[in-house]
């Protein structure tokens, strides 16, 4: 489904992502950690279509598109979907509202017909329930006064109505109490298919015992330069990132 | 430069869509103004003595005034010798059906898409009153709304028909010494509407007056009075078009407002006068004094006014609470893009024991324009337990433009509560780019944006323009309609 092959992207002339790879097949979890500095929001920015981001070189294929062709919109349209680290509030615009018009450009791209009032409703409630999200946030403006783990489960919550093809999930955990971590672990969990997939870009292996991964990454240094298991993030947990940069930098110096 | 700079600049930059001319005969009357041009438009309109002499007063109080320059803008350089007084379609006088009009005119209000056929217009809900630069054009449902003794007619129809109850109000809520353009406006208005509600009348339908400013080198300058008796209600909109032109013209309008006991009035305004271009080229001067009095116990006045267009907006459309318990009410959304300029605000006058106001402003600034808010709230020594409710917004759009507010509190009466909010914020690419990583394109991520900013504002007019209004600022942004 995704598919990406040397990844070089830079920030105002600052080199972050230096040769990236990675192979993300439809129902597969993959989860991405990493030391700070390392590249993750970098990526996640970057797969998006923050325009701040230049990428210099390599490849993203998107079921078979060239992702990096494509507006930020469009991308979203064809079933990418970013949930932010920080969500932004865009006071005066309604989530309902918000969600509707979302909905209706990705049908409309994809060539699908448009929901009744009615059926938007319905799918409303019915994802509503599925991640438990309180009903009472979706009639207020997108993240006004939201808390941050209302915000974050806000953005769970749109993952469950638009239902993207691939999610990629940017520290999502960041910020979040035991309960409200597993709300929302609870929430992606849900969401699981045959048919989408799911990056988890975090810090801390905690996600990753509520949301289990099937490949663990590691970034570092703007190269993924470790992939495997869950396991593989039980290491880190125990022996740090540190462990790993000496054996990355020794191996260099070979 | 990213690309969602790049496209809040194209939004914030493109054309207006009204611009066409209309080539029909016209009845111009030729440039400058002296007594004699005065003594000219009375005539033309067969006004009778008293109405003469209130012109020719204003005319001689007019010349003795300076240009005032207060405002936050540069004013003008006006030549009021440089225009034409009087304009108006060469079509005959009274019209009784559509069929008498010029279809060219009628085809010019149906591009706006006005209505001037009864069977179209939504259901009985609206009637029209349609001015074509200095003349009205065609009213509708007046039969339907003489039932009820409601009178909806031009200014000039009412001078004709009901001269004592022009006569009784006429200059009241607006003397013509007020200041220079309500000076200017008493000495050559040309027309607008007259509304007069009965005793207890509620009006069956929306009254509203479309204008549309069509004859080169003109200024238009339309008086409007509406009369709320005794616990009557109407609810009232005007909107306004005209087309692209290089030079400006002036639209200098009064309105003044009278409600009685227990009465409401309701006056919604859509402004879309041609805003000039990109660079600042032509536009309308849109210099306009508006003013509502509550003279009797427990009367309500509210305002409500979208301005979308015009170079330059200038108008402070205020509430007078004489009686006591009276409330009044102002709802602003002005945006400014390009080179516009807006000095625009309220004034709340409370003199009654237990009244209110309230006033919500909201305004957008994009381009290199300035938007500025100016309001008074004054209590008088006998206002006892007066109450206000103060909120003016500012959001910008870029970083070249301006907001600014120049709030005013004025309390001769210690029991007053006043209550007074800002907010000033920016549209962030960030807000747009979470938009666009949800699938909607950075046009419909701004109008959202502007929408849900002015929601509270544009939940005020009467649901049949509140869509159109949502619509025009969406299109505003966008571009294509001015």
């Amino acid at each position: 489904m995704l598919s990406i092959s040397n990844l070089q992207a830079s920030i105002e002339d600052k080199q972050i992502l230096r040769g990236l790879n990675l192979q993300v097949k439809p129902g597969e979890v993959h989860a991405i950690m990493g030391p700070n500095g390392s590249g993750k929001s970098t990526l996640a920015s970057v797969l998006a279509g923050r325009p701040e981001y230049e990428v210099t070189a390599g490849e993203v294929t998107f079921d078979g598109k060239d992702l990096l062709e494509l507006s930020p919109e469009d991308r979203a349209r064809e079933g990418v979907f970013l949930a932010f680290q920080y969500p932004i509030e865009i006071p005066g615009v309604s989530n309902i509202n918000f969600l509707k018009t979302a909905l209706s450009e990705i049908r409309t791209y994809k060539g699908l017909p448009q929901l009744s009032a009615k059926e938007f409703l319905k799918l409303v409630k019915e994802k509503q329930q599925l991640v438990d999200f309180d009903a009472k946030l979706t009639n207020r403006s997108l993240n006004e006064g939201f808390s941050g783990g209302e915000k974050k489960r806000n953005e769970i919550f749109q993952l469950a109505m638009l239902e993207p093809k691939l999610a990629i999930l940017d520290e999502t955990d960041s910020g979040l109490d035991i309960d409200a971590l597993r709300i929302v672990a609870n929430g992606v969990n849900q969401l699981r298919s045959s048919e989408n997939a799911f990056v988890m870009i975090t810090h801390y292996q905690r996600l990753l015992e509520y949301i289990v991964p099937d490949f663990v990454h590691v970034l570092y240094n703007g190269r993924i330069v470790r992939s495997g298991t869950k396991e593989l993030a039980l290491e880190l947990e125990e022996k740090g990132y540190d462990w790993l940069k000496e054996s990355v930098d020794a191996q260099n110096a070979i | 430069m990213s690309s969602e700079k790049q496209l809040l600049e194209e939004l914030t930059t493109e054309e207006y869509k009204y611009g066409f001319t209309t080539d029909i005969e016209m009845d111009i009357a030729p440039k400058g103004l002296t007594e004699d041009t005065i003594r000219f438009i009375s005539a033309k309109k067969n006004e009778p003595e008293w109405l003469l002499e209130w012109r020719l007063k204003a005319y001689k109080h007019f010349v003795t005034m300076a240009v005032p320059t207060w405002q936050n803008f540069k004013h003008p350089d006006v030549d009021f010798q440089d225009m034409s007084y009087y304009a108006a379609p060469k079509e005959k006088p009274k019209l009784n059906s559509l069929d008498e009009v010029d279809p060219e005119l009628l085809d010019t209000f149906k591009k706006l898409g006005i209505p001037l056929d009864e069977q179209k217009v939504l259901a009985g809900v609206v009637a029209v009153d349609a001015v074509f630069d200095s003349v009205s054009v065609k009213t509708t449902f007046q039969k339907k709304l003489k039932e009820q003794g409601v009178i909806f007619s031009s200014f000039g129809e009412a001078v004709q028909e009901h001269p004592e109850l022009v006569r009784k109000y006429l200059g009241t809520v607006v003397p013509s010494t007020d200041n220079l353009y309500a000076a200017l406006n008493a000495a050559v208005f040309s027309d607008g509407s007259f509304v007069y509600i009965p005793k207890g009348v509620r009006c069956p339908m929306e009254l509203s007056t479309y204008f549309r400013i069509n004859a080169a080198n003109t200024g238009q300058f339309e008086r409007t009075l509406i009369i709320a008796d005794d616990r009557a209600y109407v609810s009232y909109l005007e909107g306004c078009t005209a087309p692209m032109r290089d030079e400006n013209q002036m639209h200098a309008a009064v309105v003044e407002l009278i409600a009685m006991e227990d009465a409401e009035i309701k006056y919604s305004t859509v402004q879309n006068w041609y805003p000039g271009d990109k660079d600042g080229k032509g536009g309308i001067f849109n210099f306009v004094t508006k003013r509502g009095i509550c003279k009797g116990n427990r009367s309500k006045i509210s305002w409500t006014q979208v301005e979308t267009g015009s170079a330059i907006t200038w108008k402070y459309p205020s509430v007078i609470l004489k009686g006591d318990g009276a409330v009044g009410e102002f709802y602003s959304v002005a945006l400014t893009r390009n080179h516009q300029v807006a000095d625009t605000g309220t004034k709340m006058i409370h003199i009654g024991k237990n009244t209110r106001s309230r006033i919500i402003s909201k305004g957008i600034s994009a381009g290199v324009s300035h938007n500025s808010y100016r309001g008074l709230v004054r209590i008088g020594k006998g206002a006892d337990n007066a109450r206000n409710f103060t909120q003016c917004d500012s959001m910008l759009i870029g970083d070249r433009c301006g907001a600014h507010t120049f709030p005013y509190i004025e309390s001769k009466n210690e029991t007053a509560m006043l209550e007074h909010e800002a907010t000033t914020s920016k549209i962030g690419e960030d807000q747009v780019f979470y938009l666009n990583q949800r699938g909607i394109d950075s046009e419909q991520a701004v109008g959202l944006i502007v929408n849900g900013y002015a929601k509270e504002v544009l939940n005020q007019l009467p649901m049949e323009f509140a869509v159109e209004a949502q619509k025009l600022l969406a299109i505003s942004l966008e571009g294509s309609v001015g």
